[in-house]
Parts: structure tokens; C-alpha cells; sequence
């Protein structure tokens, strides 16, 4: 049965695109059918961190008022058959988007594939709202850092009780998906600590993403960093977020609590 | 000075802990996420859980606030096989 995700944070600019992407060819690259949806209308950035940006010609807008069929919109991964990309409109008001028409674009994508992921825009209003409305999964992006703790607070209040499935009364499942984030730093104290954003927003972990060069070089090329770069932290990072989602047990390989050269040296203990 | 404050400083990171912490405590209770009905869930789930072999999804849990009185709806869905073993055992 087709499961719909949110990746979602409030904030911007803290790697929801970038982890829409990976995790998107990751699970399609399992064999899985994936289509990622960007809903930043007004402001599209999935297509260029895909490299798809020159392949657009119907978008999500277009689908919505009927002036294109889905199957005109969806673009296929050059790299990997089974990943489907849904762009947003980079013309239209952010408006366009309806409840029904979104309603209907999603029941429509949940019959052909197994994974449908809508790339929040950042904020509260209408496209984060719409982005997640119909999820059954959300997953949330949070940087180390006071302000995205805060707001991916609010998104997840928001998750709790504006979705389809939260006024259904049913359970929505949410995890925590923390990038940029950097071991030596939270161990001197100059960075909050995994179990600090843990214990504050109190959802599972789906992963850790390390701050890394790697995930700025595959939005340079265009590449999900689940693809050019797998066997790099970052890219391993993604691909067992990716397993987790499918319901596998991985356990952390970026162990984050693992003591640095200058812990050990000063015979520091990370809490 | 500066020397010795090198060595005592402690990372801003507990601060930043705590002063969200703070924050969000309030800002919870002024949006009105309190936690409450998907920590009633979870409760509710183990309890029937321990008797019953059930599914997360069937169990449905809404609150409705007003303003004299307060409503709280939980729909349980059972299923047959487990009925029966209900039943069975009395």
C-alpha cells in the first residue's frame, strides 16, 4: 500500500529538498516506486538539486487545473528507473494550490507508486500546510540550532492535529531527521547534542546527517547524495534513513556519541 | 583572565538547551499542544496491547474542546481473531 511522507521543518534551508532527494532515490533505488513531489510553488528548487531542471514542461499546477495529465507532469530519473518527479509551478501564485485539486493529484499518485514524498515548503501557510495534510508519515528536518529546534516544535504540533489523518483521530507517524550535524562540536559543548533535540521534541530518530562538503558537491551536480556520493557519511546516512522507513532495523553507523581525538585525549566522556 | 576563562568555559550549548526548553514549555501551552491525546494513545494502546494483539492504527483517539466541557472519543478496532480468544478465555 502506498505511503505518503511529508519532509517537513518549518525553518528553511535547514535540507528538506536535499533530503527529499536522497531519500527519494534511496528508497527507489531498493527497487521501490518513488515519485517526490516539490509543493514550493513560486520557489521550485527539487528539480535542480535532481538535475532535472532543463526536463520540465507540465507541472504540479498544470495537473491541478487539468491542463496536463499526471502522467505528462511525472519526469523519470534519468539514473534510476522506479524515481518519479512531480514539479512545482515556478510561475504561478502559491494560491494554485487547491485542497481538492492536491486531494485528488495524491489519491491519484498513491495507486501508481509505493512511495509518494511532497517536499514542504518552509513556513505555516498554505503549501506547508498542504504538504502535509495528507501524509501518513512526516519526517522532520532539524539543524542543532535554537531557531529549527523551535519551529520543527511548532510543525510537529501542527502534524498533531491540522493533518487528514490527526482529525481522523488516527496516529501520525513522525521522525526526527537531524543534518548538519557535527560530532566534534556538540562533544565541546558548542553544539546541542543528539539526545538534547531528542529529549526536547521527543520523536524517534530516523538519522543523522553529518555536516559534510559531500551534500553541497551533489546539489552542485544535481545528483540525490544517495547516488554520487553513497559511500560517503552523508550518503550512508540517507541510504539507512531510507531502510528505517521501510520498516528495517538499522542501527546508527555516524555513531553520534562516540568519543573525538580531542575527547579522548582529555579523557572527556560525551553525556 | 582570559586564561583562566578558556579552561572554565562550559560551551553555549547548555544554555541553548535550556533556554528552549523554557520557551517551548510556554509556547505548547499557548498553540495548545499539550501532547496530551497522542500520550493517551500510546497508553491506551499498551494497555489493550497487553490482552489483545492489536494494530496501532485501529486505535483512534479525538478530543473535542469547548468551553464548559470537554469530550474524549476512543474507538478501538478489535480484531475477529482476537475476539475469539477474548471469548475463549473468558
Amino acid at each position: 500500500m502506498a505511503k505518503v511522507l511529508v519532509v517537513t521543518s518549518g525553518k528553511g534551508g535547514v535540507g528538506k529538498t536535499t533530503s527529499t532527494a536522497a531519500l527519494g532515490a534511496a528508497l527507489a533505488q531498493s527497487g521501490q516506486n518513488v515519485a517526490v513531489v516539490d509543493f514550493d510553488v513560486g520557489l521550485r528548487n527539487l528539480d535542480l538539486v535532481m538535475g532535472a531542471e532543463r526536463r520540465v514542461v507540465y507541472d504540479f499546477v498544470n495537473v491541478i487545473q487539468g491542463e496536463a495529465k499526471l502522467a505528462q507532469a511525472l519526469i523519470r530519473d534519468k539514473r534510476i528507473d522506479t524515481l518519479h518527479l512531480l514539479p512545482a509551478s515556478q510561475t504561478r501564485d502559491k494560491d494554485a494550490l487547491t485542497p481538492e485539486g492536491v486531494a485528488r493529484v495524491l489519491d491519484e499518485l498513491r495507486e501508481r507508486f509505493d512511495w509518494v514524498i511532497c517536499d514542504s515548503p518552509a513556513g505555516i501557510e498554505r503549501g506547508a500546510t498542504l504538504a502535509m495534510r495528507h501524509a501518513d508519515v512526516a519526517v522532520v528536518v532539524t539543524n542543532p540550532e535554537v531557531s529549527s529546534v523551535r519551529d520543527s516544535d511548532r510543525i510537529i504540533g501542527l502534524l498533531d492535529s491540522k493533518t487528514a489523518r490527526a482529525e481522523r483521530g488516527e496516529r501520525m507517524e513522525k521522525h526526527l531527521l537531524l543534518t548538519r550535524y557535527d560530532r566534534a562540536r556538540a562533544e565541546r559543548g558548542e553544539m546541542l547534542k543528539v539526545d538534547d533535540v531528542l529529549e526536547i521534541l521527543s520523536i524517534p530518530l530516523l538519522g543523522i546527517v553529518p555536516e559534510s562538503q559531500d551534500v553541497l558537491r551533489a546539489s552542485n551536480l544535481g545528483q540525490p547524495v544517495t547516488v554520487c556520493a553513497a559511500a560517503t557519511p552523508a550518503g550512508r546516512a540517507y541510504a539507512e534513513a531510507a531502510r528505517r522507513l521501510s520498516g528495517e532495523a538499522v542501527p546508527l553507523s555516524f555513531s553520534a556519541e562516540r568519543t573525538g581525538f580531542l575527547g579522548k585525549l582529555f579523557g572527556r566522556r560525551a553525556a | 583572565m582570559k586564561i583562566l576563562s578558556l579552561f572554565t568555559r562550559r560551551g553555549s550549548a547548555p544554555v541553548a538547551r535550556d533556554r528552549l526548553q523554557v520557551l517551548l514549555a510556554h509556547e505548547r501551552s499557548a498553540f495548545g499542544r499539550t501532547d496530551l491525546v497522542s500520550v493517551l494513545r500510546e497508553e491506551i494502546l499498551a494497555v489493550i496491547a497487553r490482552h489483545v494483539p492489536l494494530e496501532p492504527e485501529n486505535v483512534r483517539v479525538r478530543m473535542e474542546r469547548g468551553d464548559t466541557m470537554s469530550t474524549l472519543e476512543v474507538e478501538v478496532d478489535i480484531p475477529d481473531t482476537a475476539r475469539l480468544r477474548l471469548a475463549l478465555t473468558g
